[in-house]
């Protein structure tokens, strides 16, 4: 009978991170930023339909990196996690810092047991009556957990563009202004050094804006975000009134009706 | 969170992480049966006395529907609650009121609403109407075992489709039947006379301020003759809940203006009891 090579546990470990690491630097970046009405979500994402960032409950919500079907794995476990505490026992009783432990020990399980690990980075945030209250929670691969002040940047080269973010980042942006420098690090962070131009529509952009009664999730999308990233157009804020148009509940693009009441 | 069958770390259980379907109620079912209605055994007793909502109204009028209850629950012949709400906002474009069995109605509403909810971010679109009526259609039938045991719940739906521009009405029966009702509707134990006064007072194209005026008259009528129905109660300052849907989604009519419909009314009737001719 032949016996399999030892292999150090630091070894075993430390491959799996870099297998890891690899996947996830393959893919493009999201930044997690706070504004001064709430937090901001900025994905590179040319998909319409394939979300990297997404409600999870009232107050809380999702991004990631690495691979897709990996994290909306996730994505839909938070969800029924988060409807099943709150169904349970009350809408309040759902926080962030719960469901970060959650997914810290799902990760951290995976990294060590599985045959692979999962290739992604997530976020959890919750957006708080006040700025002070913000959670961002970062996740990684082999299930740590950071609890970042004011931004994060996920994926790609995020070392570099985490560097430029916390240089143009300061507390209470507007929503505008926020986008603007979510943008211009995006758009710095290929290799090469040139900044790209990033459309509007390679973007998903989403917030949780703490101002909204109940569910503080909204994606901008349309002649709204055109006007936010616009530095001559003077809107700064995303606005209060829902919008109607079937088939999508939490979409404001600058287009749709206002409700009339 | 675990399952209860193990208590591994709390690393989220693989009925968590299944691909499965985006239905709240069948996550639940299979993971957590205790919580649902009908998953719980069912006692052996053959009567159990539980407080009763009663009157639901529901009627189209030309941009939406309006949907009232009153606040009252009995139990027996007692009055179990007197400002109990018995419409509720089902997601942001329906609202769903519950006539029968409080507890147990209150519950389905509770676990309808997470459903609509979990869909809508699972799948990141609403649901339609159709769909929504469906989806609590077979939420009732999965309570026929307890109605059997007389602990009935039959609850109205009426929501704004945004497809087709327009306000639906869909009753239900015990064993779970849906029907789409053409103009108006009412449930619960004055539902005979809410329904009379409903016939005679509705007619289509009412504004909205017509709707609820009506609705809140169609309520007094039920009151007057079902003991079980509150009536307006101008000592306490309770007044009926009542519920708009239009296109700018569902939304609760304020109470100073449920006030004025309502003192009008009682105004109205004063030496004619029979009200609006």
């Amino acid at each position: 009978m032949s016996m399999p090579f030892y292999v150090p546990p630091e070894q075993v470990m430390k491959d799996r991170a870099d297998f890891a690491r690899k996947g996830i630097a393959r893919g493009r970046s999201v930044i997690v930023l706070a504004y001064d009405h709430g937090i901001a979500f900025v994905a590179e994402n040319p998909s319409r339909a394939l979300h990297k960032v997404s409600e999870i409950y009232d107050r809380i919500a999702f991004a990631a990196v690495g691979r897709y079907n990996e994290f909306e794995s996730l994505r839909v476990a938070g969800i029924r996690y988060a409807d099943l505490r709150g169904y349970s026992y009350d809408r309040t009783d759902v926080t962030a810092r719960a469901l970060a432990n959650t997914y810290a020990q799902t990760l951290g399980a995976v990294f060590t047991q599985e045959s692979k690990p999962f290739e992604i980075e997530i976020v959890v945030a919750e957006v708080g009556a006040t700025s002070a209250g913000d959670q961002i929670f970062r996740l990684t691969y082999d299930g740590s957990v950071a609890d970042e002040q004011g931004f994060v940047v996920m994926g790609g080269a995020s070392e570099q563009a985490e560097e430029r973010l916390s240089a143009a980042w300061r507390e209470g942006l507007s929503l505008g202004e926020a986008l603007r420098v979510a943008v211009d690090v995006l758009a710095a962070s290929s290799d090469n050094g040139e900044p790209r131009a990033l459309e509007a529509t390679q973007l998903e952009v989403a917030v949780l804006d703490r101002d909204r009664p109940r569910r503080a999730f909204r994606r901008i999308v349309g002649p709204l975000l055109d006007r936010l990233l616009s530095t001559e157009d003077p809107t700064a804020d995303a606005p209060r009134s829902d919008e109607t148009h079937p088939g999508h509940p939490d979409i404001l693009s600058g287009n749709g009706e206002s409700p009339t009441s | 969170m675990t399952s209860p069958s193990h208590g591994r770390a709390r690393r989220l259980d693989d009925a968590y992480l299944y691909a499965g379907s985006s239905s709240f109620t069948e996550f639940v079912s299979g993971y957590r049966p205790e919580l649902l209605p009908s998953g719980r055994p069912l006692p052996t007793g053959t009567h159990v006395e539980a407080p009763h909502g009663t009157t639901i109204v529901t009627l189209l009028y030309d941009g939406g529907v309006v949907m009232a209850g009153d606040r009252r629950a009995t139990m027996g012949n007692l009055i179990a609650n007197r400002d109990m709400e018995k419409v509720f906002a089902a997601d942001d474009y329906s609202v769903v009121g519950i006539a029968g069995t409080a507890g147990i109605a209150i519950e389905l509403v509770r676990l309808y609403q997470v459903e609509l909810e979990h869909y809508e971010k699972i799948e990141g679109a609403i649901m339609s109407l159709e769909g929504k009526a469906n989806r609590l259609a077979s939420m009732i039938r999965g309570n026929l075992g307890l109605a059997m045991q007389g602990l009935t719940v039959v609850p109205t739906y009426a929501g704004y489709d945004l497809d087709e521009a327009a306000g639906r009405i869909y009753s239900y029966d015990v064993t779970g039947g849906c029907y789409v009702e053409p103009g108006h509707h009412s449930t619960g134990s004055g539902s005979v006379f809410a329904r009379g006064a409903l016939k005679k007072l509705w007619h289509p194209g009412m504004s909205e301020e017509q709707a609820v005026s009506v609705a809140v008259e169609a309520l007094y009528d039920a009151a007057d003759d079902d003991s079980a129905t509150g009536g307006p109660d101008l000592g306490r300052q309770i007044w009926p809940t009542v519920a708009v849907v239009d296109r700018g989604g569902a939304r609760f009519v304020a109470n100073d203006l449920l006030q004025a419909h309502v003192e009008r009314v009682v105004a109205a009737r004063r030496g004619n009891p029979g009200g609006a001719r």
